[in-house]
């Protein structure tokens, strides 16, 4: 099994550098589809190293399909994305969290899958050192959220894609989540976020995904969005 | 990719990690086969073999829909499937660790079990060479299913219909070898063939796995 990343990967403290040089996020005639269902169509946007990109849009508009599709899980529908997978790192709604493990267990899996061995800078950024040799099971709600965060810490990757990063958190884990982010984008890294709440980042640019919104009439694709809103209005009256 | 091995095998000795399950099944299956089949030596001694073989494939059918579905339901497969390890890698790992946790204790059982059975003495070398050479392929094709069926709800069932007919090779010619070795037969021809399936299942299989595992995940 060839495996040039995983074999024997060097080890390097987090925050020192990243496994490929950030580079701008560039979204070309980008579409996805979610199930064979085309979701999103002719999204345009350029993020440069440094900048973070707020999504915005109605539940089921599409942004976690979006980012889904940045991370590589599945192929775009049209349209490209520069630079590939290898560049990104993807936090979903779900954590990836193992209850039976510790925090520091839960932490030190995913450093070493990225080839890194010290999990302190993931443990301080959150403030989970308190809670390092607790199961998982164990942790509430908002802290399991901060555990599935601080392991973007330790992924090494210039691209942050987070998918509504700061459900449960309270409002100082939003403070720490923010001034990870921000962090991030000092050391030139870039962060794609969907989320509904104003995180108070330094260069954020805002993306409402609304218009993208793809439907039977691809050719005029905001109009088409009003029209669909008008059916999920029309539908509750 | 040690990383991932580590973390799976301390999942499975920890709490509900299912551990010792399919030991314990195999245990009770052999036996339960003396009250069902009679306690006259001659006729478990002919049929020792290919019980001891049936009971170690359906202990390890007992464990497989762990292997993918617990990662998926936590979101721990996507974060493993973006991570820097390669999906093909992660198959591997993930059947090696089923085959430590499962296929292991199985083939070091099987001997011990044989002695309820009547196990003739010159088959309990075979019977455990043909486990460890067999086993293997067990839990590569059944990562195999289980990542084919990884996106189905309470899939166990259909993954179960979907490996069994692939066990079906790996188990005539296992069953074969610890027969003969128990009847103190030649027994290179089956014994070749199992090592040719297990090799070409370990082989081949994870990058179907990857290949299946791809396309559940999007």
């Amino acid at each position: 099994m060839s495996s040039p990343a995983a074999a024997s990967p060097p080890l390097h403290s987090a925050t020192t550098s990243f496994d490929t040089t950030p580079e701008p996020l560039r979204l070309a005639g980008l579409a996805v589809a979610r199930g064979g269902v085309p979701v999103l169509a002719g999204l345009e946007a350029e993020v440069v190293p440094g900048e973070a990109l707020i999504l915005r849009g109605p539940n089921g508009s599409g942004k976690t399909t979006l980012l889904r599709t940045l991370a590589g899980l599945q192929p775009p529908a049209a349209g490209t994305i520069a630079p590939g997978a290898e560049a990104m790192a993807y936090a979903s709604h779900a954590d990836g969290n193992k209850a039976t493990l510790t925090v520091q267990e839960n932490l030190g899996f995913w450093a070493r899958l990225h080839g890194l061995a010290d999990i302190a800078p993931a443990l301080a950024a959150f403030d989970l050192a308190p809670l390092a040799d607790r199961p998982a099971a164990a942790l509430s709600a908002g802290q399991k959220r901060r555990l599935g965060l601080a392991r973007m810490v330790l992924t090494r990757r210039p691209v942050w894609l987070f998918d509504e990063p700061t459900v449960s958190l309270d409002r100082d884990a939003v403070a720490r989540f923010a001034a990870a982010v921000t962090e991030h984008l000092c050391r030139g890294g870039l962060a794609v976020i969907a989320t509904h709440i104003d995180l108070g980042l330094p260069h954020a640019r805002t993306l409402d995904v609304t218009p993208f919104r793809a439907t039977a009439a691809p050719g005029d694709a905001a109009h088409a969005a009003d029209a669909f809103a008008d059916d999920d209005g029309s539908a509750y009256l | 990719m040690i990383a991932l091995l580590a973390r799976d095998l301390r999942l499975a000795i920890r709490a509900g990690g299912g551990f010792g399950l399919a030991l314990a099944f195999f245990l009770i299956v052999v036996t339960l086969t003396p009250f069902a089949v009679g306690p006259n030596t001659a006729t478990l001694s002919l049929i020792a073999p290919g019980i001891l073989w049936l009971g170690a494939l359906l202990a390890c059918l007992l464990s497989l829909d762990r292997i993918f579905a617990l990662d998926w339901e936590d979101g721990a497969l996507d974060l493993i499937a973006t991570s820097p390890l390669p999906l093909e890698g992660a198959a591997a790992i993930k059947a090696a660790a089923h085959w430590l946790t499962t296929g292991l204790p199985l083939t070091l059982a099987a001997p011990v079990l044989g002695v309820l059975l009547n196990l003739p003495p010159p088959g309990f070398l075979w019977l455990a060479l043909s486990l460890a050479l067999g086993t293997p392929a067990l839990s590569v094709i059944g990562t195999f299913g289980a990542a084919l069926t990884v996106g189905v709800k309470r899939g166990g069932l259909l993954m179960s219909l979907i490996v069994l007919p692939l066990y079906v090779p790996t188990l005539i010619f296992g069953a074969e070898v610890a027969r003969r070795g128990a009847e103190a037969q030649a027994i290179a021809t089956p014994l070749a063939a199992l090592a040719a399936i297990s090799l070409a299942c370990v082989a081949l299989l994870p990058f179907a796995a990857a290949a299946a595992l791809r396309v559940n995940l999007r």
